[in-house]
């Protein structure tokens, strides 16, 4: 008889409210281990693209923005080609990392990521997804990262025939997903738990 | 596991990721961990099969990382001085659930020092910090999936969640494989730490078999004499599917 035998991924554990000091130490004042904090330049002056700045909020469940989460966004580029290895059809600008990491501010409690516009790319059926940008959301509290999505509000028709979108049965929900948008700024407020709770993903 | 030579052989492949089992992880709503009570999100997770905005990730080149990056006894230290407290070097491999290495898989960790103090701002415990020791270190793994770093081992230290919790010693981790869905942050707690079923993060975990994932081994034949001992600590990461099979629209 064959036997299956895989390893179990290791549990997660929450990152805790001292997260920084790990993954944005001279965010906290920790200067002189690291040059410069990862993630927190995601463009230079050759990268190609619509700029745009992503900023928001990430609340609790009764309302209180929280001061100590640490997001991380992955999204393709302007053309729709991710920065990474396991991209196979072709080859993303590589003035653009595709990755960020920002904490949130410690007083205002906001996070700001300054990036491009994402082109569309597809799903694995071949129905193109709308443009999006993948977040991940760590903090104290947080047992396991939470995985969500953000989409363009200019980007209706698009959205309506995204794949993902599409999968959401309380279309209520849906909006959730949407940032708000003011010329190149995008609001994206992420709501943990309540009425308003934004749609987290088990991918 | 895999047997011979395929059991080291890195994952190239860029199908989609084995499905987590969120049985095994913790459940977002723990109430013993009481900051999990307002961080949870109470409805279910939307599932789907992964598409290329999953699968791929960054990965990071080695020209990152400086010459004391995983050496935290001396990172932030003052010249000719160290950081202070029991001398260990944590060590192991990163591979996936198909027992393959990882390869230039970036981890990064973060830890309180000997005495349980974090050079944190928010941290206001009365334990003292040691001006040696900065506490952040980062390595990326090598062909073979494997890391090293050099520290102190951390103390235990007090919280507000029960009126007497402590956690006990641990190191946070941070890890990147080579797609974004492999996204993993985790602690690694020490062999024999009488804290570990006392702590109601650990037990955030269900399964006593998961949690044991999470301690580091006493590793003798790694310990170097009159110098640092060592601490094994070997981390899975989400398997693959080769693409192979995947669903195509006809026509496709």
């Amino acid at each position: 008889m064959t036997k299956l035998e895989y390893l179990k991924e290791s549990p997660s554990q929450t990152a805790g409210p001292y997260v920084h000091i790990g993954c944005t130490p001279n965010f906290v004042g920790n200067t002189g281990i690291y040059k410069e904090d990862l993630g927190v330049r995601m463009v230079n002056a050759k990268t190609k693209g619509q700029r745009i700045t992503v900023k928001g909020r990430v609340f609790d469940g009764t309302g209180a923005p929280m001061k100590d989460a640490m997001l991380e966004i992955w999204q393709a580029d302007g053309e729709g080609l991710f920065n990474s290895p396991s991209e196979t059809r072709g080859k993303a600008d590589p003035y653009f990392t595709g990755w960020g990491r920002q904490p949130v501010d410690m007083e205002t409690a906001e996070f700001c990521f300054e990036t491009v516009k994402p082109g569309a790319v597809p799903f694995p059926d071949g129905r193109s997804q709308a443009p999006h940008i993948n977040f991940w959301i760590v903090a104290r509290g947080i047992n396991i990262g939470l995985n969500t999505r953000m989409y363009f509000p200019e980007e209706e028709e698009a959205n309506a025939a995204d794949p993902v979108l599409g999968r959401i049965e309380h279309r209520m929900r849906v909006p959730t997903l949407i940032a708000k948008q003011s010329g190149d700024k995008y609001t994206f407020d992420i709501h943990i738990q309540g009425d308003n709770e934004t749609v987290f993903f088990d991918i | 596991m895999r047997q011979g030579s395929e059991m080291s052989k890195p994952t190239t492949n860029a199908g989609p990721f084995f499905p987590r089992d969120r049985n095994w992880h913790p459940k977002a709503m723990s109430p013993g961990y009481k900051t999990s009570v307002l961080r949870s999100p109470q409805k279910a997770l939307l599932s789907f099969g992964n598409t290329i905005s999953e699968t791929t990730g960054p990965v990071f080149g080695h020209n990152i990382i400086g010459e004391l990056d995983h050496d935290l006894i001396q990172n932030y230290a003052k010249p000719g001085e160290s950081a202070q407290g029991e001398r260990i070097i944590v060590h192991g491999h990163v591979l996936d659930e198909e027992a393959r290495a990882v390869p230039n898989a970036l981890v990064e960790v973060w830890q309180a020092n000997a005495g349980g103090r974090y050079r944190h701002k928010k941290d206001g415990y009365l334990a003292p910090l040691d001006p040696n020791f900065g506490g952040c270190g980062r390595v990326i793994t090598d062909e073979n999936g494997y890391y090293a770093f050099r520290t102190i081992r951390p103390g235990p230290y007090p919280w507000p969640n029960g009126v007497n919790d402590w956690r006990p010693s641990h190191i946070h981790f941070s890890l990147f494989g080579s797609g974004f869905a492999q996204r993993l942050i985790t602690q690694m707690y020490f062999e024999g730490d009488p804290h570990i079923p006392l702590c109601p993060i650990v037990r955030t975990i269900n399964d006593p078999a998961a949690i044991e994932m999470l301690v580091a081994k006493l590793d003798m034949n790694h310990t170097v004499p009159m110098d640092a001992r060592a601490y094994r600590f070997d981390i899975v990461l989400r398997g693959r599917r080769s693409t192979m099979f995947e669903n195509r629209m006809e026509g496709n």
